[in-house]
C-alpha cells in the first residue's frame, strides 16, 4: 500500500493526462479533478470538452480561465418548463457575451452545443469571423436568429463539418443562405435544417450534397419536395440519417419512380425522420430502408393513421428508438410490440393537443410495449387514461427504465378502472427500476407517490411535478428521500414555504429548483435567499410590476432558482427580480 | 356566391361579437369565413382542428358538426414543446383541405358542404351530387369528360385551378380538392369535352 501510494505521489503528469483521456463523461471528469491538487491541475489542462448544464451557475470568463484547452463548449439556458410556454420572453440565458468571451480568450473553439438559449444573428457572425476553423454547430429549442446567421455561419466556416439545427424558432429572411456555403466548402458530415420554415435554394442544396462526399447525416426542411430528395439521394446514396421533407408525389410518375430506385441504392441508412408533408400512398418508397432501421422519427407527419403506421412498421425489425404519434393507437403499439423486439426508446406524442382525439392512446398499449420490448428504458407516453394495474405490469416487464415519463392528456385524471389515484402504479415503478434517472408523473396522484418516490428512485436526477400533491409532506418526502436529484420542477402543486424551507442546504446540491402556482410566499423566498448566498432566487412575475413594498406573504406565480459562483446575473429583465 | 356576400354582411354585427362556447348558430359564420375549416371545435380562438376524421377508427362521420365541448386551456399542458405545438397546429390547417368541402352549383342561391371522407370513390361522390342537387351528372371518360349530361363536376385544387373531377386518383383527388363547383352549360362543355 506504501509503495503504492508513493508511485501515485511521482507520477508524470503526462501519465495522468493521458489516463484522464480516456474519460469521456464530464461528471468522471468532475470527480477526478476532486482527489487532488495535482490531479485537479492536470485534469483542467486537459480538458477538451466543456459541459455547463446552467449558463449563469458559472462565469464565461472563470470558465475559460479554468479550462484553457477548451475546444467545445455545451451550454444549457432557459429552465425545461420554458418548452412550454411557463417562461416569458427575454427571460435570459443569452449566448453573445459567452462568445464574446470565448473570442477574447484565444481558445481555439470548433463546436458549440446549445440547447434552450438565445442566439442572435450577431452571436453567430461573431462566432463564424472569430472562429475560422470552427467546425460543429449544434442548436436544441433555441431562438432569436434568423437564417442571416445561418449565412455567417455557411460562408465563413471553411471546414464546418455539422450544422445541426433541433426545433428551434428560425426567423426565416430569405437571403438564400444555402447557397453561402462556398463552393470549396466539402467537409459537411452532418446538416439539419428540418426547422426551416422558408424556402431553400434548391440548385444550392444539391450542389452542396454532390461536393461534400463525407455527408452522413442529412434532415431536410418541408420545402425539400420529392422531386428533390430523390436527385439528393442519387449524389448521397451513403447517408446513414435521413430526414425527408416534403414527400408527397403522384405514385405513377417518372420521378416516383426513380425515388424508388435511389432509396434501393441507400443500403447505409438507419435513421429515417421528417414526412413534415406526406401522402399515404407515398410510404411504400420506403419500405426497404425499414428492415436495417434503428431510428424512426414519424412524429412530425401529419395525417398518416394507424392501419398505414402498422404497415411500415411491421417492416422495421431492427427498431432501438421510435417517435410516433399517437394516431398508432393501442392496436399499432401491440404490432410495435411484436415487431420491434430490440426497442429501447419510444415515445408517443399527442396529436390532438386538446385530448379529444378518438385514437389516443391508452394504458393498453403501453403495457403492449412493456411485454413485448424487454429492452425498453426510455420512455415518453402522452396517453387518454392510465391505470394502476397497467403501470404495475409495467414495472415487473420493464425493470431497466432509465427515463420514464407519463403524460396523462387531462392532468388529474384518475385510475380510469378503480377511480383511486396514480400512487400504487408510480410507487410501483420507481421501486422496481433501480435505475431510474429521470421522471415525470401525472394523473391525479396524492402525497403517497412522492411516499414512494423519496423511498426507492435513489437515482433520480430529474423529477417533474404537475397538478399533484396534497401537502408540504410530498415535497418533504422527494426532497429528504432523493439524494441524487439535480433538477425538480414543480407546477400547480400544494407545496409552500415548510417544504421550501425544510433543508435549504440541499439546493446547492441540485441544479435548479422551479415551482409555479404553489403556495409559497415572497417572505419564504426571502429567507431562502438571505441564507444561502450561493443561490440565485429568482421571482418570475410578468404581470404586475415589482411594488416597492410588496406584502411577504403574497404567494409567488413562479419561482426559478438554482446554484451560481457568480451571484445575481446583470442581464435579468424588469419581470424578473432576484433576491 | 353574391348571395353568400349579402349572408355575410348581415352577419357582421356576429362576427365581431366576443363569446366562447360552442359555435352552435355561428355554424354559417364559420363557413363563410374560410372553406377550409371543417370540423368546428368550441372555442372560437382555436386554430387546431379536431381530428375526429382519423381513417377507419372514424365512425362517427356525423359528429363532425357536434363537436365536444373543449376544456379549458391551461397553459403549457399537454407539456408539448412550442415548436411541436406550432408546426402541428400549421399541419393540421394543411393537411385538412379536401375533407368537407363547399360544392356550388351555378344558380343556385346557396352552397352545399359534403364530407369527401364519406365516399369511397369517384361513383359515390357523383352519385351523392346527383342526389343533392337533383340532377345527373353523366360518364366520366378521360377523352370526353362527362358525356351525356349538361352539368361537369369540377375542382379548385391547392394551386387555385379549376380542374375536371375524375382525372385523377381519388386520394390525391381528396387531398387537393378545395371546393366543389358544378358547371352547367356551354360552360360545362368547355372543360369537359376535347370535342
Amino acid at each position: 500500500m506504501c509503495l503504492f501510494q508513493s508511485m501515485i505521489y511521482y507520477f508524470p503528469e503526462e501519465v495522468l493526462e493521458h489516463v484522464f483521456g480516456f474519460l469521456t463523461s464530464h461528471r468522471d471528469r468532475n470527480a477526478v479533478s476532486l482527489v487532488c491538487r495535482s490531479w485537479y491541475r492536470v485534469e483542467r489542462f486537459s480538458r477538451e470538452n466543456v459541459f455547463v448544464g446552467n449558463c449563469y451557475a458559472v462565469g464565461p470568463e472563470r470558465l475559460i480561465s479554468r479550462f484553457p484547452r477548451l475546444r467545445s463548449l455545451t451550454l444549457k439556458g432557459k429552465p425545461h418548463f420554458a418548452d412550454f410556454n411557463l417562461v416569458p420572453a427575454d427571460w435570459g440565458a443569452f449566448v453573445y457575451p459567452w462568445i464574446q468571451a470565448l473570442v477574447n480568450s484565444g481558445v481555439h473553439l470548433d463546436q458549440l452545443r446549445l440547447k434552450r438559449m438565445v442566439v442572435s444573428d450577431e452571436s453567430l457572425e461573431l462566432l463564424a469571423r472569430s472562429f475560422p476553423a470552427f467546425k460543429s454547430l449544434v442548436l436544441v429549442s433555441c431562438e432569436g436568429f434568423t437564417t442571416d446567421g445561418l449565412a455567417a455561419i455557411a460562408s465563413n466556416c471553411r471546414s464546418l463539418r455539422e450544422l445541426d439545427l433541433q426545433e428551434n424558432e428560425v426567423e426565416d429572411q430569405r437571403g438564400q443562405w444555402l447557397s453561402r456555403f462556398p463552393d470549396s466548402c466539402t467537409s459537411l458530415v452532418s446538416l439539419n435544417f428540418a426547422c426551416l420554415k422558408g424556402e431553400v435554394n434548391l440548385a444550392a442544396l444539391e450542389r452542396l450534397v454532390a461536393r461534400c462526399r463525407n455527408l452522413r447525416s442529412l434532415r431536410l426542411n418541408h420545402a425539400v419536395p420529392l422531386d428533390a430528395l430523390q436527385r439528393i439521394l442519387v449524389q448521397a446514396p451513403h447517408l446513414v440519417d435521413l430526414g425527408t421533407g416534403s414527400f408527397v408525389h403522384d405514385p405513377d410518375s417518372e420521378t416516383y419512380n426513380k425515388l424508388k430506385n435511389a432509396i434501393q441504392k441507400c443500403t447505409s441508412i438507419r435513421s429515417l425522420s421528417g414526412f413534415l408533408e406526406v401522402a399515404s400512398w407515398c410510404l411504400p418508397s420506403v419500405y426497404p430502408l425499414c428492415s436495417s432501421l434503428t431510428s424512426l422519427n414519424l412524429s412530425y407527419a401529419p395525417g398518416i393513421y394507424s392501419n398505414e403506421l402498422i404497415n411500415l412498421i411491421r417492416h422495421c425489425k431492427k427498431l432501438e428508438r421510435l417517435w410516433i404519434l399517437d394516431t398508432v393507437g393501442d392496436k399499432g403499439l401491440g404490432v410495435v410490440a411484436s415487431t420491434c423486439k430490440d426497442l429501447q426508446e419510444l415515445r408517443v406524442f399527442p396529436s390532438d393537443l386538446h385530448g379529444a382525439a378518438y385514437t389516443a392512446v391508452t394504458e393498453e398499449g403501453l403495457v403492449a410495449i412493456s411485454a413485448g420490448c424487454p429492452k425498453l428504458n426510455s420512455i415518453l407516453y402522452f396517453c387518454q387514461q392510465m391505470t394502476n394495474a397497467a403501470l404495475i405490469t409495467v414495472a415487473k416487464n420493464c425493470p431497466n427504465f432509465i427515463r420514464f415519463r407519463l403524460c396523462t392528456l387531462n392532468p388529474t385524471i384518475p385510475d380510469a378502472v378503480t377511480q383511486l389515484p396514480l400512487d400504487e402504479g408510480f410507487g410501483a415503478i420507481v421501486q422496481s427500476c433501480k435505475g431510474l434517472k429521470r421522471l415525470s408523473v401525472s394523473g391525479l396522484l396524492t402525497d403517497r407517490v412522492f411516499l414512494y418516490i423519496g423511498m426507492y428512485a435513489e437515482q433520480l436526477e430529474m423529477l417533474s411535478i404537475a397538478f399533484a400533491g396534497e401537502s408540504d409532506k410530498g415535497m418533504l418526502y422527494v426532497l429528504n428521500g432523493c439524494k441524487k436529484l439535480k433538477k425538480l420542477e414543480i407546477r400547480d402543486s400544494p407545496f409552500g414555504n415548510v417544504a421550501l424551507l425544510e433543508d435549504v442546504g440541499k439546493y446547492e446540491t441540485m441544479r435548479s429548483l422551479w415551482m409555479s402556482s404553489c403556495e409559497v410566499t415572497l417572505g419564504a423566498c426571502k429567507t431562502l435567499a438571505i441564507n444561502m448566498p450561493r443561490l440565485n432566487v429568482e421571482i418570475i412575475n410578468e404581470n404586475e410590476h415589482i411594488e416597492a413594498s410588496p406584502d411577504d406573504r403574497q404567494k409567488v406565480e413562479k419561482m426559478y432558482l438554482y446554484r451560481t459562483l457568480v451571484g445575481r446575473r446583470t442581464d435579468a429583465p424588469d419581470f424578473v427580480w432576484t433576491l | 356566391m353574391e348571395s353568400l356576400v349579402a349572408h355575410d354582411n348581415v352577419l357582421n354585427l356576429k362576427a365581431t361579437e366576443l363569446r366562447l362556447g360552442l359555435p352552435g348558430i355561428d355554424e354559417s359564420e364559420k363557413e363563410t369565413a374560410s372553406c377550409t375549416k371543417n370540423n368546428k371545435r368550441s372555442l372560437p380562438d382555436q386554430l387546431v382542428e379536431d381530428s375526429g376524421k382519423k381513417g377507419e377508427v372514424d365512425a362517427k362521420h356525423g359528429d363532425h358538426e357536434a363537436a365536444p365541448a373543449a376544456k379549458a386551456q391551461i397553459v403549457g399542458w399537454p407539456p408539448v414543446r412550442s415548436y411541436r405545438k406550432n408546426s402541428f397546429q400549421q399541419k393540421k390547417t394543411e393537411s385538412e383541405t379536401g375533407f368537407y368541402v363547399k360544392v356550388s352549383m351555378d344558380g343556385a342561391p346557396y352552397l352545399r358542404k359534403i364530407d369527401l371522407k364519406v365516399y369511397k370513390g369517384y361513383s359515390e361522390l357523383l352519385k351523392a351530387l346527383e342526389n343533392m342537387f337533383k340532377l345527373t351528372i353523366g360518364e366520366y371518360s378521360e377523352r370526353e369528360g362527362y358525356k351525356g349530361s349538361e352539368y361537369a363536376p369540377a375542382y379548385e385544387d391547392k394551386d387555385g385551378d379549376l380542374m375536371l373531377v375524375g382525372d385523377v386518383p381519388w386520394d390525391m383527388f381528396m387531398s387537393s380538392c378545395k371546393k366543389l363547383r358544378i358547371m352547367k352549360g356551354s360552360e360545362a362543355r368547355g372543360l369537359g369535352c376535347g370535342v
